[in-house]
Order: structure tokens, then sequence, then C-alpha cells
């Protein structure tokens, strides 16, 4: 019944179609970042690039007043992995412990983790900031990484404890006749086994992560830290116009997570669609 | 190597389950055995987590939603004022209705399109994980970043009112972002844009588990296509549709990048939503009472009508 018939080669035909006016926005990005400042303003932006420069590129690395597009991207750098690495840590032990421990006040911390998606997250950052801006982390790598590892946890340790449950406890307890410890169990035998939902937990926050402007813009704009988003925000303001030059800046800010993107595209797409599912 | 470790853990699940000679036994053993493994101690930064990331600061905000505080110095009771404020039928009530069309058109167009996209290039197509993954790539790049380049595709000389001019439409052409009936469209539009990718990947993944069998068997008794969907694939897919409602709903009543990006909530207010109108009061403006009234009205609508669209998809799916 699923053969390849005319009628498939027809909507092959048409999707293929939709495909290239779904990518016509990236035409748009990369030929513009290929002109110089004259071809940009006087030539169609339909039409393709005849002298292709890197000018753009160049401009767009030196620009930024307050940061420069590899200070954002440092930032970015540190910021996402903080973040990642503090919600693995403690997303894995913390959906250790809920699984191991049964008893009633598990429930109650199963529940308190639940309430946590319907508590008024908006109204929350503003008391956040307040707080943070009192004890001086407002602007501070520390301060944005405690922001999201904290705001993340309940999804992730969601996502480890879809694994925990379903380990069995005799490693466990052989191991633990061994002599090895808790907290040894717990890192030679269990971790390990939860590898799948790392790299889940590892996608999908540190793409939230990685493309959050919003906490950037109110915790970050104004110092050292300023993340890709809030730089490339900036810049735009900065650069009114000079579209070829705000193009190359964008592709620029782009490319380490299409780089990733495309090496690594299955694990992106489940662990993407793995974290929304839950 | 887990699918091994997974089929001893059957087992010995098998083995664990054989009679005990009594339940208190039971109970007893199974309370020691977890006190060998972890601890509470483990679930502390957890709990400080949710305590001064969640709990403490969404109760402090609503608080002050019924103040008039400043983020600094004095503040004082106003009771319902903030709220008052809101629905007086100023910019923020327009930011409110503007919240409304957004969201539910977003929800709409990304779900009919992401299943069109899905149902097309589910099974035979043979380029269907190339287009797979050139249409799910602007879900991993910055919305913020992409809306530039939709902001310089709808400028006055862009390339959208070029295209126009060369089709001999010109009676079209405008400045798409500056026209108030024309922005929320074109907002609209690059949002569906760059989520319509994960959208079509969730349905791809609820109709990889439609069975051919079922399907073949239904078209075999003469169903039509259109039955073929509504008795064989829809409920097959219906978890995919309720995830991808919800997730989309919740992220169209947020909308913050594009709107920051494209208009900065113009022309005159035009564009401005609830999230683009607290950053405004709150960040900008240091009005922290009204800006935390403000999220606990778009929290609380954000909840209500989650609620009310996860009702009205069971409802739907049983009759």
């Amino acid at each position: 019944m699923f053969r390849y018939t005319k009628k498939t080669l027809l909507r092959e035909a048409l999707l293929i179609l939709v495909a290239l006016i779904f990518l016509l926005p990236f035409y748009f990005l990369i030929n513009l970042a290929l002109k110089n400042g004259n071809d940009a303003l006087t030539t169609s932006a339909m039409q393709l690039v005849t002298n292709p420069t890197l000018d753009a590129f160049g401009q767009a690395i030196r620009g930024g007043r307050q940061a420069t597009l590899m200070d954002g991207m440092l930032n970015s750098i540190i910021i996402t992995a903080g973040s990642v690495l503090v919600l693995v840590a403690v997303g894995s032990i913390s959906a250790y412990t809920l699984s191991r421990r049964t008893g009633k006040l598990s429930k109650a911390a199963m529940g308190l983790i639940l309430v946590t998606m319907v508590l008024p997250a908006q109204a929350a950052i503003i008391p956040i900031y307040v707080g943070m801006r009192n004890v001086g982390l407002v602007g501070t790598h520390a301060g944005t990484i405690i922001m999201y590892a904290g705001a993340l946890l309940p999804i992730s340790i969601f996502l480890y404890m879809g694994f925990t449950n379903g380990i069995a406890r005799d490693y466990e307890e052989a191991a633990q006749i061994d002599g090895a410890s808790r907290f040894t169990v717990f890192r030679k035998i269990i971790f390990p086994l939860l590898s799948p939902a790392t790299g889940t937990v590892a996608i999908f926050t540190g793409l939230i992560v990685w493309n959050d402007f919003f906490t950037g813009l109110i915790f970050l704009n104004g110092s050292d830290a300023v993340t890709l988003p809030v730089v490339i925000y900036n810049f735009v303001g900065e650069s009114v116009s000079q579209w070829n030059v705000i193009f190359a800046a964008i592709i620029i800010s782009m490319i380490p997570i299409l780089a990733f993107f495309l090496v690594a595209q299955k694990k992106f797409i489940q662990g993407f669609t793995g974290g929304v599912k839950s | 190597m887990t699918a091994q470790l997974e089929q001893k853990a059957e087992g010995a699940r098998v083995t664990g389950r054989q009679p005990r000679s009594s339940k208190q036994n039971s109970r007893k053993s199974e309370r020691s055995t977890e006190r060998r493994f972890a601890t509470w101690w483990w679930f502390t930064p957890a709990l400080l987590a949710l305590v001064l990331i969640h709990y403490a600061p969404s109760a402090i905000g609503a608080f002050f939603a019924f103040t008039n505080w400043k983020g600094l110095g004095k503040w004082k009771f106003v009771g319902w004022e903030n709220f008052a404020a809101i629905a007086d039928g100023g910019p923020t009530t327009a930011a409110l209705i503007n919240t409304f069309i957004i969201g539910i058109s977003f929800v709409v167009l990304t779900n009919v399109l992401g299943l069109l996209l899905a149902l097309g290039l589910n099974r035979t197509v043979k380029s269907r994980n190339v287009i797979r993954t050139l249409i799910f790539a602007p879900v991993v790049l910055s919305s913020l970043a992409t809306s530039y380049i939709w902001k310089f595709i709808f400028e006055q000389d862009g390339p959208l009112n070029e295209f126009l001019r060369s089709v001999g439409l010109e009676s079209l052409q405008r400045t798409w972002l500056g026209d108030p009936s024309t922005v929320l469209p074109a907002i609209i539009i690059v949002m569906v844009w760059q989520n319509v990718g994960l959208v079509m990947v969730m349905y791809l993944a609820g109709l990889a588990t439609v069975s051919p069998e079922l399907e073949e068997a239904a078209s075999l008794d003469g169903a039509s296509l259109w039955q073929r969907f509504n008795y064989v694939v829809l409920p097959a897919i219906m978890p995919s549709v309720v995830i991808a409602m919800t997730l989309m709903l919740i992220n169209g009543l947020r909308v913050f990048d594009q709107i920051q990006a494209l208009t900065g909530g113009g022309p005159y207010g035009a564009s401005e939503t609830l999230a683009v109108t607290i950053y405004k009061e709150t960040f900008v403006m240091g009005r922290f009472g009204f800006g935390a009234a403000l999220a606990l009205v778009m929290s609380l609508i954000i909840i209500i009508l989650t609620v009310a669209q996860r009702l009205l998809l069971r409802t739907s799916s049983k009759g």
C-alpha cells in the first residue's frame, strides 16, 4: 500500500517546494552577510552576491560598544555549561533519592516539584531579581547560573525519574556487599546507567539557556557577563540599517548551535521532544 | 549493554515478586533497603532551589502585586488597584487582547501546519529526513536572532515588498511592522516559522505509532482518506495533539523575544503583549508592584487556558 507512486512524487515535489520557501530567510541571511556595505544597500536582497567578501564579518567581530560578540559567546558558553553541569549533578542525584525513598516524605517532595509547574513563574522573576540585586548576584555568571539551574531543576528531575524508577536494585545491593559506599554506588553504578537521560537533560536545558534572551536582558544587560542574545540585541540597536553587518553577527552567533545540531541532529530532535513531552 | 541489563532487571523483578511469609516482613525489608541507598541529605540542594527560586519568589511576587512597590524603599497596600488599572481599557487591556489573539492564532497555525507537514513527510517520501532536519532547524536557533532576519524581510524596501512589486501587486506593499493592521499577522508568521518544526516532529513521533496494517485494512474496507485520518490516525496521535497544543499555547501566550526584536511593542502599542508590558513596567519604569500584578494575571491566564484546553481535548477525544 505504501509504495512510491506518481502521487507520492507529486507530494514530494510539493514538500521540497515548501521547504525551499521555508528556507528563504536563510538565503537572505547568508547572501546579504557576504555583500559589502555598498552592495548591501544598492542591490536587491534576492540578487545573488557577485563579489562575496568577509568585510561584514570583520566589522561584526570588531563591533559592539560594551561587549563584543566574542565576549558574549564566552559568557554564553560559561553560563550554559555551568547551568547544565549543575542540572545534571543535582537533577540526577535528586531523582535517584526520590526513586529509592518511597515513604510519605518522597511523595511530599514529588508534590512540591509538580506544583512548581503551575506557580506564577512570571511573578516570581521580580522578587528573584530584587533578592539577587541585594546580594550582588545580578550581572554575574554565578547568579545567572543559579537562576537557570533553579528554574529548570523540576523538569530535569522529572526527566531523570523516568530512568531512575526503572533501575533494579540488584547492582546496588551487590556493590554494597562488596563494600561500596552510598555515594560510590551512585557515582559508579547509577550515574553511568542514566547517561541517556543525561543526554536529554543536557540538550533540552542547554538549548533553553543558550537561546534565552529575557533572563539575560534583565539580569545581565549593562554588565560584563552579557550573553550572546543580549549582545546581538544591543548590536542591532547600534548598527542601524547596516543589515549586512547585523546578519554577519547573527551568523556568527548561530555557528556553535548549528554545528552541534548538524553533527547530532537525531539526538537533538530526540532530546528536545523528549524534554518537551514530560 | 543496556538491553542486557534491562533483561536482567526484568528477571530480578519477577523473582522479587515471589510470595513472602507475611506482609509486615516484606515492608520491614523494603524499609531497610531504602535506608541503604541514597539519603535525604542528597535532596537538600533541590529543596533549596525549590524554595528559593520557585516557592518564596512566587509567594512574594503575588503579595507585592497588591502593593505600589517600586523595588526600593517604602511601599503600601493598594488592594485591587493594580488589577483594576490593568483592565481599565487602556494600553494594558490592549496588551491583554493582543496576547489572546497571538496565543490562539499561534496554537491553531502551528498545529495545523505541523500536522500537515508531518502527514506529508510520513513514510515513502524519499527526502523526508533532509526536509525534516531543515524545517526543525529554526527550533534550535535563538528566536531573537531569527526575528531580525524577518525584520529585514518586512522592511519598507525589504524582499517582501520587492517581491510584491515584481509580480505587479504594488497595491499590497506596506511597512508591514509599522502598520497596526498588519503588525500582529507579521509577528505570528515569524513565530509560526520558528516553531512549526517542533510541532511537526512531535506529530511525526505520534504518526510512527499508527499501525500500517490497521490503516491498510481500513482502506481495503473502503474508508475514505478523511475517514482513515479520523478513525485510525487521529486516535493514535491524540497524545501528541495534547502535548503540542499545550506547549504551543504556553509559548504563544508568553511571547517576548520576537516582539522585542521586531517592533518593541509598536507601532503605538499595537503589538504590545503581556510579557513585553511586564518587562517595560517592571524593569524599565521600575513599577515593580504593577509589574507583579501583570505577571500574576499572565500566569493565571496561562494556567486557566491550558487547563481549559486540556479538558476540551479530553472530551472531544472521547466523543
